[in-house]
């Protein structure tokens, strides 16, 4: 017996939604043992009962997937056009970075890298080696694994910065006469990177991290 | 340990590890012995300072709605935008995804959450489950992670330094009340609203 018992050894089952605590109807001794197809709610919330969040790996890798192929013209594709009487100039997410910097904005400039560059490839790296690892069951720095999990959760929506710069610049600049700012389609792609990492990293479930070989003994 | 009755128990949301639950108090934090997840925290605030701290973000919210976030000038011309300004310059621009995007991140999310927590406290103040309670509380689980006023206003300070660059620009009210409205997003965020589930008795109001 475990000193930490896990939710499936006591035979009792967490609602997502609520975290009422409640018999595991899918449970072998449970009295009206639930089936595989069946559709178990929690008595509180009236949400479905998952042990695991319902095909968590394909459905994760998916949205992974996804956002990948929208990253990609996000990144290639420029976000904004700005025009002025003498000269047009289309900025990608790494140019407006550079132009930050080199206009006398370093500290701004790192926070922009950091939302839309470093955040979006941390998410791609962290998520990805969470839904290898987590398939093949090792239990390989599960507490490091776990806190990545969190940490990606907690400052995925920031990359949506770059998204609400383009979009303010446009509203302001838009009615003047002698210039001009446009958004381009990269920043559609890099709005939809970040609404799909965002899904990604919600349907995959960080008790797979636990669940491991180990796991029924 | 089939003798603990289960409203007794705990389960880490992280890696589904079953805890007996305890009672804090003020400052106590429990995390999960397997996985460091944060299983739950106690708050020093009374229902009634949430009510309150909810009240002013609603105001802030109008203010941040209506006053313009930023002016620009050139030439002795000035434009504001706003942020209603700005959702409707996107759907023109054929940015529509863009445009959908901050609606429902920073307008509609943001509203639905905070008319709901009102509700919510309104009645659990005295302990009862305001009608509406389970839809409510369903929703507002899902809605949680979709509201980005804080990242809105981190952008428009970055907007306004490169808009310098070729224009006067004046920061105006509308990003104040923005920024006020973070600040109190920010205490929001770190008050677990699912402890309303066991506080309030089920019976509806
Ligand atoms: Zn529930
Ligand atoms: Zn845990």
């Amino acid at each position: 017996m475990s000193a930490l018992p896990r939710a499936s050894d006591l035979g009792v089952i967490g609602c997502h939604v609520c975290r009422l605590v409640s018999s595991d109807p899918f449970d072998h001794d449970h009295p009206d043992h639930a089936g595989h197809g069946d559709v178990a709610t929690c008595p509180r919330c009236g949400s479905a009962l998952h042990r695991r969040k319902a095909a968590s790996y394909s459905r994760s890798w998916a949205l992974l997937i996804a956002a990948f192929m929208m990253y990609i013209p996000a990144n290639l594709m420029p976000i904004m056009r700005t025009a002025s009487l003498n000269d047009i100039d289309d900025n990608t997410i790494l140019s407006g970075v550079v132009e930050l910097w080199t206009k006398g904005s370093p500290d701004l400039a790192v926070i922009v890298f950091t939302a839309s560059i470093v955040v979006p490839m941390l998410k791609f790296l962290v998520l990805g080696t969470l839904l290898i690892t987590s398939q093949r069951g090792t239990d390989w720095a599960r507490p490091q694994r776990a806190k990545l999990y969190r940490l990606v959760e907690l400052i995925g929506y920031w990359s949506m910065l770059d998204v609400f710069v383009v979009s303010l610049l446009t509203a302001l600049v838009r009615f003047n006469v002698l210039s001009l700012v446009e958004p381009l389609p990269g920043v559609i792609f890099f709005g939809l990177t970040v609404v799909l990492t965002m899904f990604a990293s919600m349907t995959f479930d960080p008790r797979l991290i636990w669940d491991g070989r180990e796991t029924h003994e | 340990m089939s003798t603990t009755p289960h409203d007794a128990l705990m389960i880490c949301e992280h890696c589904d590890t079953v805890y007996r639950r305890r009672v804090l108090t003020r400052g106590d934090v429990a995390k999960c012995a397997r996985c460091q997840a944060i299983l739950e925290r106690h708050h020093g605030l009374s229902r009634n300072a949430m009510l309150a701290l909810v009240l002013t973000a609603m105001i802030m919210f109008v203010q941040a709605n209506i006053w313009p976030i930023v002016t620009l000038g050139l030439n002795g011309q000035e434009n504001s935008a706003t942020l209603w300004g700005t959702i409707i310059a996107m759907w023109q621009q054929d940015a529509k995804v863009v445009s959908v995007l901050a609606a429902a991140t920073l307008f509609f999310f943001p509203l639905v959450k905070m008319i709901s927590i009102g509700w919510l406290l309104l009645f659990a103040r005295s302990g009862r489950r305001a009608p509406g309670f389970v839809p409510m509380m369903v929703t507002l689980h899902y809605v949680g992670p979709w509201t980005m006023s804080e990242v809105f206003v981190l952008g428009a300070l970055v907007a306004i330094v490169k808009a310098r660059v070729y224009f006067d620009v004046i920061a105006e009210p509308g990003i104040y009340a923005y920024a006020v409205l973070t600040l109190l997003i920010t205490v929001f965020a770190s008050v677990d609203l699912r402890s309303l589930w066991e506080l309030t008795s089920e019976k509806p109001a």
